[in-house]
Order: C-alpha cells, then sequence, then structure tokens
C-alpha cells in the first residue's frame, strides 16, 4: 500500500524527527499562515456568500455521493462518447495492471506525468520504474521530490519542506545545475530540461481535480501549466480519475471552482485551469490521439456506504491542514501518510483501515478548526473521533490503555468513588509536588502523569472540594434566612 | 432567577476559587444558584479518546441530575463540557430513546456562564473593577463548536480598570484536547509553549479564559517556561469569572 511510508518508525520517533528539523517546522508554520490569511480575507469580501457557496457545494457533493453508481455511469458514458477509453479498476492494484497494460500495448517506456494524489495512492511511480519505465514528474514541487527521493509534505504544496538552498543543491548534485539559489534560474534550468522530456515522452499521466458526469470531460488545477503541457504533448495520455471526483454539470463544476483555489491557497482563481473533453479531434492541431481514464475506486464505495460517507465531499483542498495547530508543527511526514492533517486522519483509516496506522488517530486535539473551515462541510473532527471509538470498539488501540479509560469510567460515575479518589489524592499529590502547588519537571517519571508533567507543571489537587463549600454556603444562607424570620 | 450551576469537575478537584467566584458574580446579579449533589464529571474524556461504553453511566449520572423539572435553566461554568453534554450525549445514547430525549431537553436549558449574563440576564457590566493588562484566550469548544464568541469579550470591556490586549491567534488551540495532552505530550508541548508565546509577546499580566482545561494546560506551561527560563516575568492565569468577582 503507497498510502502509509515510513511505518517502520512510530508516531512519536517521526514527530521527534520532525521536530528536530527546525528548517521545516518554521517553513510549514510559516506558509500555513500565508495560506489561511489569504484565505481568511477572500472569505470574509464574499460575507454570506461564503457560507451559502459551501452549503450549495454540500449539497451537491452529498447528492453525487447519494447517487454514485448514476454518475459513475452517466461520466463513464460521456467520456466514451467522447472518445476516451474508460478502465475501471476497483483497486489500485487494478489500476496499475491496466497502466501497464497500455505501456506494452504501445510499447512505449517514456512518461512525462503531473501531479496526482491517486498515482500516489496506488505507488505508480515505483512500479513503472520497477519495470523499465521512465517516468518523470513534471509539477515543479513534484520534481524536486522525486530527484530528491523524497516524499510529499503537504497534498498542495508538496515540496513545502525545501528552500531554495536545499534546492539548488539537489538539482546541482542530481542533475548537474551550476547556477545560484535564485528561484528564477532554478526554474529556467527546470524549464529547459523539462521541455526535452515533454517532446520525447511517449505517455502523459495525469490526475483530475473534478470529473464533469454531463460532458464527460475531465479538468486540471495548476499553478504552473506544465500540467497542460502534460495533457496536450504526448500522443497517449492516462487520465487518473477517483470516483469520488464527479460533479454532476459545469454548473457545480463552477461552484467547486469558486470554493477550492480560495481553500487551497487562498487565491480567487487558479493560474491554469484545463477541461478536456477527450481526445484530439479532427482538424485539431495539438492534443492527445489516445486518452486513457483510469477509474479508480480504491476503497471509495466502502467509504460512502460507511459512517465516514461526508469524507467523500473532500476535494482535496487541503485548507484543513492549513489551519490545523498539530500539523503546524509534525508537518506532513508526522503522520506518515501521503494524506496527513485533518482530512488525512480520516480518510487514511478510511482506505487502510486500523492495523498499521499506529496511534495517528489520536494526534489531534479536536479543536474543530478544520471543521469550521472546510469548504465542503465534512465534519472532520467528529469523524477523526469516530476513528477512535471504532478502534476501541474493535480492541485496535494500545491495551495498555484499557484499564486506565475504565477506571475513570468507574471514576466519573460514582460520587462516593470520586469522593474516596479526592480524599486521598491531594495529600498524595501535594507530597509528589514537595509541598509545592505544581508537579515540576520532577515528576516526568511518574507512569501516565509524566505524559503530561514531561512538558508542562500539573497544578496539584485542592485540599477543599467546591461542593463542600457550596453546600456550607448554601447552608448559611438559609440559616440567615432562617434567622430573618 | 433560580439557576442550576454546573460546574465541571475540574473547579471542584482542582479550582474551587473559580467557582466560587462564579457562584459570587450569579448572587451578585440576583440569581438563586442551586447544583445537584450527584453531579460528577461530563466524562467528555472517554468518547473523545474512544470509549464509549464506558461513559454512559458518568452521563446518565450527569442527566439524571439535571434533567429534573426543577431546573429549567442551568448554567455551565465550562463551554467544552457543556458542549459534550449537550452535542456529545446524543451521539453516546443513540440507541437510548429515553435518555436521547431526556438530553434533547438539556439542550434548550444550557447556558455558558458569560453567554447566559450578557444574553440572558442582559447585563454587560457585572460592576466589576480589575485595575490591570488582561488578554484572553478563546476556547476550541465554546468559542466554535458552542459558537460563543462576543459575550465573555463585552463582559471583559465592561471591568472597571481593565485594559483588554488581544493576543495574536486568540482562537488558536492551546493544545489540551483532553486526553490528547497526555497522550501526545510533545505535541501538546509545542502548541502550548507557542500559545504562551503569544500570551507573552501581549505583554498582558494577565492571562483569562472561560474554560478552565485550557487553564490548566496555559498555567501549567507557563509555570514550566517560567523554571526553565523561557520566561522571566510572572503572568497571572485567571478565569473570567474571578476577573467578573473582582474589586482590585
Amino acid at each position: 500500500m503507497a498510502i502509509l511510508y515510513n511505518t517502520e518508525a512510530t508516531l512519536a520517533e517521526r514527530v521527534e524527527e520532525c521536530l528536530e528539523d527546525d528548517f521545516k517546522h518554521n517553513a510549514i508554520k510559516n506558509a500555513q499562515e500565508a495560506f489561511y490569511v489569504s484565505r481568511g480575507k477572500l472569505v470574509e469580501e464574499m460575507g454570506d456568500g461564503w457560507q451559502q457557496l459551501r452549503m450549495h457545494a454540500m449539497e451537491v457533493r452529498n447528492h453525487v455521493t447519494e447517487n454514485l453508481d448514476y454518475y459513475v455511469k452517466q461520466f463513464a458514458e460521456n467520456a466514451e462518447a467522447n472518445g476516451c477509453i474508460m478502465h475501471y479498476a476497483p483497486t489500485g492494484d487494478d489500476a496499475l495492471w491496466e497502466v501497464l497494460d497500455i505501456f506494452e500495448k504501445h510499447g512505449a517506456a517514456y512518461a512525462v506525468k503531473s501531479k496526482s494524489m491517486m498515482t500516489e495512492e496506488v505507488g505508480l511511480n515505483e512500479i513503472l520504474e520497477e519495470t523499465g519505465i521512465k517516468i518523470v514528474e513534471t509539477d515543479c514541487a513534484e520534481n524536486i521530490l522525486q530527484t530528491a527521493e523524497s516524499k510529499p509534505s503537504h497534498i498542495v504544496v508538496p515540496a513545502l519542506h525545501f528552500n531554495r538552498d536545499a534546492i539548488a543543491d539537489i538539482y546541482r548534485e542530481k542533475r548537474g545545475y551550476t547556477g545560484s539559489n535564485v528561484p528564477e534560474e532554478i526554474t529556467h534550468f527546470l524549464r529547459k530540461i523539462l521541455r526535452h522530456e515533454f517532446m520525447e515522452a511517449e505517455v502523459g499521466i495525469r490526475g483530475c481535480n473534478f470529473a464533469v458526469a454531463s460532458t464527460g470531460s475531465v479538468t486540471l488545477v495548476t499553478n504552473e501549466g506544465n500540467g497542460r503541457m502534460v495533457d496536450s504533448f504526448p500522443k497517449v495520455q492516462i487520465v487518473f480519475v477517483g470516483i469520488d471526483r464527479i460533479v454532476p454539470d459545469l454548473e457545480s463544476l463552477d461552484t467547486m471552482m469558486a470554493l477550492l483555489p480560495r481553500s487551497a491557497v487562498g487565491a480567487k482563481m487558479t493560474a491554469y485551469f484545463s477541461l478536456d473533453s477527450g481526445p484530439r479531434g479532427a482538424g485539431e492541431i495539438d492534443g492527445p490521439e489516445e486518452v486513457h481514464i483510469i477509474f479508480m475506486d480504491n476503497g471509495r464505495h466502502e467509504l460512502a456506504n460507511s459512517e465516514f460517507s461526508d469524507m467523500l465531499r473532500c476535494m482535496r483542498c487541503g485548507a484543513c491542514l492549513n489551519i490545523c495547530p498539530v500539523y503546524r508543527h509534525i508537518t506532513g511526514h508526522g503522520y506518515g501518510s501521503i494524506y496527513p492533517g485533518p482530512m488525512g486522519l480520516v480518510l487514511t483509516p478510511g482506505l487502510v483501515g486500523y492495523d498499521d496506522i499506529d496511534n495517528m488517530v489520536f494526534a489531534c486535539s479536536l479543536c474543530g478548526a478544520c471543521t469550521e473551515h472546510c469548504p465542503v462541510s465534512i465534519p472532520i473532527h467528529d469523524l477523526v473521533r469516530q476513528h477512535r471509538i471504532n478502534m476501541v470498539d474493535e480492541h485496535k488501540n494500545h491495551a495498555i490503555e484499557v484499564p486506565i479509560f475504565k477506571a475513570l469510567g468507574l471514576f466519573w460515575s460514582s460520587r462516593p468513588v470520586y469522593m474516596a479518589g479526592m480524599t486521598l489524592g491531594p495529600p498524595i499529590m501535594k507530597a509528589l509536588a514537595h509541598g509545592g502547588q505544581a508537579l515540576d519537571a520532577s515528576s516526568a517519571w511518574i507512569p501516565v502523569v509524566k505524559g503530561w508533567t514531561s512538558t508542562r507543571d500539573f497544578d496539584v489537587l485542592s485540599s477543599t472540594r467546591f461542593r463542600t463549600w457550596f453546600k456550607a454556603h448554601k447552608e448559611a444562607q438559609a440559616d440567615e434566612k432562617g434567622g430573618e424570620q | 432567577m433560580k439557576v442550576a450551576f454546573f460546574p465541571g469537575c475540574m473547579v471542584d478537584m482542582i479550582y474551587p476559587e473559580v467557582g466560587i467566584a462564579a457562584v459570587n458574580v450569579l448572587e451578585r446579579l440576583g440569581c438563586e444558584v442551586e447544583m445537584p449533589e450527584e453531579q460528577v464529571c461530563c466524562a467528555q474524556g472517554l468518547i473523545n479518546s474512544g470509549y464509549t461504553k464506558e461513559m454512559i453511566p458518568a452521563a446518565k449520572m450527569i442527566v439524571d441530575a439535571y434533567e429534573t423539572s426543577e431546573y429549567q435553566t442551568i448554567v455551565s461554568l465550562t463551554g467544552s463540557c457543556m458542549n459534550a453534554i449537550v452535542n456529545d450525549y446524543p451521539v453516546l445514547f443513540k440507541d437510548d430513546p429515553e435518555y436521547l430525549r431526556r438530553t434533547a431537553l438539556l439542550k434548550d436549558r444550557f447556558f455558558e456562564f458569560t453567554d447566559f449574563i450578557v444574553n440572558v440576564l442582559g447585563k454587560e457590566d457585572v460592576g466589576a473593577s480589575f485595575h490591570d493588562t488582561v488578554t484572553y484566550h478563546k476556547s476550541c469548544h465554546m468559542t466554535r463548536l458552542l459558537g460563543i464568541k462576543e459575550p465573555p469579550l463585552k463582559l471583559l470591556e465592561n471591568v472597571n480598570g481593565l485594559e483588554y490586549i488581544e493576543m495574536a491567534h486568540a482562537d488558536r488551540c492551546c493544545g489540551f484536547g483532553g486526553t490528547f495532552s497526555f497522550k501526545q505530550p510533545v505535541i501538546a508541548g509545542e502548541i502550548v509553549y507557542e500559545k504562551c508565546q503569544t500570551i507573552i509577546d501581549t505583554g498582558a499580566n494577565v492571562i483569562c479564559g472561560a474554560d478552565v482545561p485550557c487553564l490548566l494546560n496555559i498555567k501549567g506551561a507557563l509555570g514550566r517556561m517560567r523554571s526553565d527560563g523561557r520566561l522571566d516575568r510572572d503572568i497571572r492565569v485567571m478565569h473570567i469569572a474571578q476577573i467578573l468577582d473582582s474589586k482590585e
């Protein structure tokens, strides 16, 4: 499964590794701030219109999820009528076989590619490279990652963890770059080498932000334009489309396109937007001669029929990553999934199950900022919690914690037990605090408590109860009243 | 006006002075405050960690304590626990029609402390005075999930002598998150240190909030920063009820 990576490390180890990297930590913090500040301004400008748009988008996306089979069929029929060749892939492996067949049929061994989460999901690059096919990422950020053999740290801006110095070094070492660390110069270098790749490649592989059912069209939203070269230069084109990318018609596409760039990068519109409907037509001077659509399920039908069906509304904008107080510190690499941050905490276990995800769904404070910012109103933090509930129900949580939570349940549901705890607790805590007001760093050896005291002090339990004061207070009031009478 | 008071377990366990201040304020505003003896804790830490079955007895105890004809208005001193009662209990009781019905009744009777003062009692000035610089942390569940944003700020605005300084990202999570702060101490630590830095950067002498758990977390982090030298002055951590009960 190519969704998870670096699973040999625990969540805690991955987090520690991310925090040690000051550059990455600060880069993500700054980028997060830049994105959500500009998003916030645009949302404010729209006033009530923003909430209306969100509501409408939610209705459109729910309608598709509820009628998924109808729209899958409609899109497939219309894309075929446009001249596309449809390949339905129930699983990621099926998708890979379909792609390998296409390469074999054409005797092709050279492909250019633009950014696509679905290809990441199935681990396409690794498989193609293993079979001797050269595949070149042409999205600047993805090219940097491919050259550096690194993983994406964000779903929209995947190379966020490299700065200009690091990027210049990567190309110096791997591609013979001799220029400076000025971004324009590096980009120019990349442009030159990529132009050659675009001309030579036999196959173009790309993703799809939205698939329009009524017209059988696929869309591509980018900020660079290289994606447009991928979808127009090579003779054979392979489009990866998740079945959850469908919108009914062009009008609903318009709604989505009003939300996507604003939510993703805080921009009113994207720099490049392509709406592709089939291969090159008669008399047209460019475009692919053959278009294959890999229409991939890979767990999405199952998700649509589960308590996580709201997640099928997600349009991968990354707004939830950009506001998340946890993502901010542990970055995409901390989660160990190509889908990180709040949306990743819902989607990752939704696609891969609970066995290999360690404590991932507990890396969330349930603050709800993601839910508030989601342009399609997914109750993200509620769904994260639902995964926790399922993990406990299915005994996939760490067994060691179970007695602690059972004890807490008892403590909070019986006043005598609670009061007994409140009699024993304060003197014990006072002793552990060496008579002070709080457990400090010296308490970082105590099991369970150390989870807190390793980073913060913990105020000791009060020697008196509020309820005791309240009772006495009411009695005094009653006496006073009695006295007056 | 007769009100039932829901203090939240942390007030009972750690900060009785916060509860006392709140009762003083409510009584001064003419309320007759009562509190059922049987209440202990909303127990949201359990559902938030995935333990629903273990939470049901505690949740039933809260419903039994507060859902009686005697209590038509309930004032909660914590937004987060109130959110658990009115928004999470229905999830817990989805297969229990009787408790589901009773929880629904509670939803209309529960008010968060500052929201109650401003929007039910119609008071924005409670007659408090507090001569110091204060910044305010906007707790997540109260602000976002209950949507109570203005009332605490209106109340602070009307405290005689109080100089309010807004912190950056006041509505960003403090990193408490219940058991999250125990289970993910490194992440929670990073989040709360950053929160503390925004507090320190205001230059205010007092950080105030309306939800005790966040304050426990912030106080713990400020204390640690003070003892290891990252903070070179004392910053007081206070619940808004304590400020509203002040004559300083």
